[in-house]
C-alpha cells in the first residue's frame, strides 16, 4: 500500500493535533451549557468568548460581529436569505456571480423561483475573474445585496473582493462574500476591503467539521435565520457547539499565525508541479488565474482523457484529488465554473484538482507529477479523441 | 463505489487498442457528455464469427469496464449471438453498476450494434434485428428521463 498524500485540502482538511487537543476538555470535563447560570457553565462560556476573539483578530473585526453557524452553507443561506427578507422594501435584486459555490447559487435559485428575487450573475473572464464594469452596469435601484466569493474552491482565482466592496459602499449596497476557501490562507480586513457580511467554514482550515461562523458587521439588520433561544446575541439559536467553536478558534490562530510561511511554502511546490505539468505534459493548461491564485490550489486540464479515470489511477498510488468532470458530479455537465470560464466541455472533462496543504513536500509533488505523467499517457492511449486528434496532426 | 470486478477491467482493460482494417469500426457517445467509445471488429465473412474485438475509450472508470467487458462477451461469437450482448448482460458480468453509471453500460452495447452497422454497410448485408444506431447515445437517454 502506498503511503497517502492527501492533495484534496480544498474539500476537507485534517484536523491539527494542537486544535484537537484544544477541544477534547470542553466534551466530558467542561460540558456546561453556556446559557446557565451556575459557576462551572463559566469555562463554557470563556471559552466561546476566546475563540470569537481568536476568529475576529483574522478579520480585523469585533468579536461581537462574529456568529457561530454549523458550517459555511448555513453562513451562505442565512446572509442571502434574511437579507432579502430584510432588505425587501428597497428592492428585490441581488447581484452574485456564476462562478460560485452551489450554497449561494441553489440559494439564490430558490430565492428567485420561490420568493419573487431578481438575481444577476456576473460573468467572469478566462481566468475566473469578475468584470468590475459589469458588475457596476449591473446596480438598478433595487439592488439590495452584492455576494461575491473571496476566492473560488475549484480554479483558486481570488476576485477583486476591495474594488468589489468599494463598489458596493459608494452604491449603498451590502457586501457579502464567501471566503470558505480564503479565511485563513490569505490575509482579510473587512473594514479595507468594505465587507458587510462574510461566511467561513472550521474544517477548511484544520479546524473540525460542523462548525462555520458568519461575520455580520454591526450595523446589518438582518435576522435570525435558525429560530429557538437566545444564544449568539439572539441572532442564531441553539445551544452552542463548545468544542466545535473552540477548536475553530484553536484552528484560526494557528493558521493566522503560520500564514506567510505556510503559504510561501505552498507557492513554491504549487507553481513547481504546475511549471512541470505543463512543460511535461502536451496538452494540458492552467485553470484560474496564475497569481491572483490561492497559495495551494492547482487545477489542470489534460485534454483527451476524463477526470475520473484519472482520479481512479492516481488513487492507485494513494493520492487523493479531485475533478470538475461530469462524472464526478453526478450529472451529465462538467463544472459550471470551468464552464464560466470557457472551456469547451471535453476539456473541462479531463480537469484535475490538486490543492495543498502545509505538509505537502516537494517530493510528495514531483512524485505525483512523475505518475500523473504516465496516467495521462495510459489513458490517452486508449482515447479515441486523441487517436483522432493525433491522425489529424500527421495529415 | 465501484464492484472489483469492475475495478479489476478498468486498471486491466481487455482489447485496448485497433484493428488495421477492421471488418467493423463503430463510435458513439459525445465528448460534451464525457463518453465516447469506439468498437473495432474483425469478423469472418463466412462464418459470421467475431475473431477479434478491440476498443478505445474516452470516460470514466465504467466507461473503460465496460467496452473492456463487451469485448470479453462478443470475442468469439457469431454476429447473431453478439447482438445478444446486451447492457444488461455487460452490468451483470460486471457484478452490477453505480446508478448513474448504468448509461455506460448503453453505450458499450451501442458500440458493438453500431461497429456491426458499419460491418453489414460495408458488405451490403442486412443484419437481422439490428437497427441503425444512434451515434448519441445520451439525446436517446434523455428523452427516457421526461
Amino acid at each position: 500500500m502506498n503511503k497517502l498524500i492527501y492533495l484534496d485540502n480544498a474539500a476537507t482538511t485534517k484536523t491539527a493535533p494542537e486544535v484537537v487537543e484544544a477541544m477534547l476538555p470542553y466534551f466530558s470535563e467542561y460540558y456546561g451549557n453556556a446559557s446557565t447560570i451556575y459557576d462551572f457553565a463559566g469555562k463554557s462560556k470563556e471559552a466561546i468568548i476566546h475563540a470569537r476573539e481568536q476568529i475576529a483578530s483574522l478579520l480585523g473585526a469585533n468579536k461581537e460581529e462574529i456568529y457561530f453557524t454549523a458550517g459555511g452553507t448555513e453562513s451562505d443561506n442565512w446572509a442571502l436569505k434574511t437579507t432579502f427578507e430584510a432588505y425587501k422594501a428597497k428592492g428585490n435584486h441581488i447581484i452574485t456571480t456564476k462562478i460560485e459555490h452551489h450554497a449561494i447559487l441553489h440559494t439564490c435559485e430558490y430565492l428567485e423561483k420561490e420568493r419573487g428575487a431578481r438575481i444577476t450573475y456576473l460573468n467572469v473572464d478566462k481566468n475566473g475573474l469578475i468584470d468590475l464594469d459589469e458588475l457596476k452596469a449591473a446596480i438598478t435601484p433595487e439592488t439590495i445585496l452584492i455576494s461575491v466569493m473571496f476566492a473560488n474552491n475549484e480554479i483558486g482565482t481570488i476576485e477583486p473582493i476591495r474594488e468589489i466592496g468599494q463598489i458596493a459602499k459608494e452604491n449603498g449596497i451590502l457586501f457579502h462574500t464567501d471566503a470558505v476557501q480564503a479565511y485563513g490562507q490569505v490575509p482579510i480586513n473587512v473594514d479595507e476591503c468594505h465587507i458587510d457580511m462574510l461566511s467561513s467554514s472550521g474544517h477548511k482550515l484544520n479546524g473540525p467539521k460542523g462548525i462555520g461562523f458568519l461575520y455580520i458587521r454591526k450595523g446589518v439588520k438582518i435576522r435570525s435565520f435558525i429560530h429557538g433561544g437566545a444564544q449568539e446575541r439572539k441572532r442564531r439559536a441553539g445551544t452552542e457547539n463548545v468544542p466545535g467553536i473552540v477548536g475553530y478558534g484553536a484552528a484560526a490562530e494557528r493558521a493566522g499565525a503560520s500564514m506567510k510561511e505556510r503559504t510561501d511554502k505552498e507557492i513554491l511546490i504549487r507553481d513547481h508541479m504546475i511549471k512541470r505539468i505543463l512543460e511535461e505534459i502536451p496538452f494540458s493548461r492552467l485553470n484560474g488565474d496564475p497569481v491572483k491564485r490561492l497559495p495551494n490550489n492547482i487545477n489542470v486540464s489534460l485534454e483527451f482523457i476524463e477526470g475520473e479515470s484519472m482520479l481512479l489511477m492516481l488513487d492507485n498510488y494513494g493520492i487523493c484529488a479531485s475533478s470538475g468532470s461530469a462524472c464526478t458530479s453526478g450529472s451529465l455537465d462538467p463544472s459550471h465554473v470551468l464552464m464560466a470560464i470557457g472551456l469547451p466541455h471535453e476539456v473541462a472533462h479531463g480537469s484535475l484538482r490538486m490543492t495543498l496543504s502545509e505538509e505537502t513536500t516537494m517530493e510528495e509533488a514531483d512524485f505525483v507529477v512523475d505518475r500523473l505523467k504516465d496516467i495521462v499517457a495510459n489513458l490517452r492511449s486508449m482515447s479515441p479523441l486523441y487517436e483522432d486528434f493525433m491522425k489529424k496532426q500527421n495529415q | 463505489m465501484y464492484s472489483e470486478k469492475v475495478m479489476d477491467h478498468f486498471q486491466h482493460p481487455r482489447n485496448v487498442g485497433e484493428i488495421e482494417n477492421a471488418s467493423g469500426v463503430g463510435t458513439v457517445g459525445n465528448a460534451k457528455c464525457g463518453d465516447i467509445m469506439r468498437m473495432f471488429l474483425d469478423i469472418d465473412d463466412e462464418t459470421h464469427i467475431i475473431r477479434d474485438c478491440k476498443f478505445k475509450t474516452f470516460g470514466c472508470g465504467a466507461a473503460v469496464a465496460t467496452s473492456s467487458m463487451a469485448t470479453e462477451l462478443v470475442k468469439g461469437k457469431t454476429i447473431e449471438e453478439a447482438l445478444q450482448v446486451t447492457n444488461k448482460a455487460v452490468m451483470e458480468a460486471l457484478d452490477g453498476l453505480p446508478p448513474v453509471k448504468v448509461h455506460c453500460s448503453l453505450l458499450a452495447e451501442e458500440a458493438i450494434h453500431a461497429a456491426l452497422w458499419d460491418y453489414a454497410e460495408k458488405h451490403g448485408i442486412r443484419i437481422e434485428g439490428l437497427k441503425k444506431p444512434k451515434n448519441d447515445i445520451s439525446e436517446g437517454e434523455e428523452e427516457e428521463d421526461y
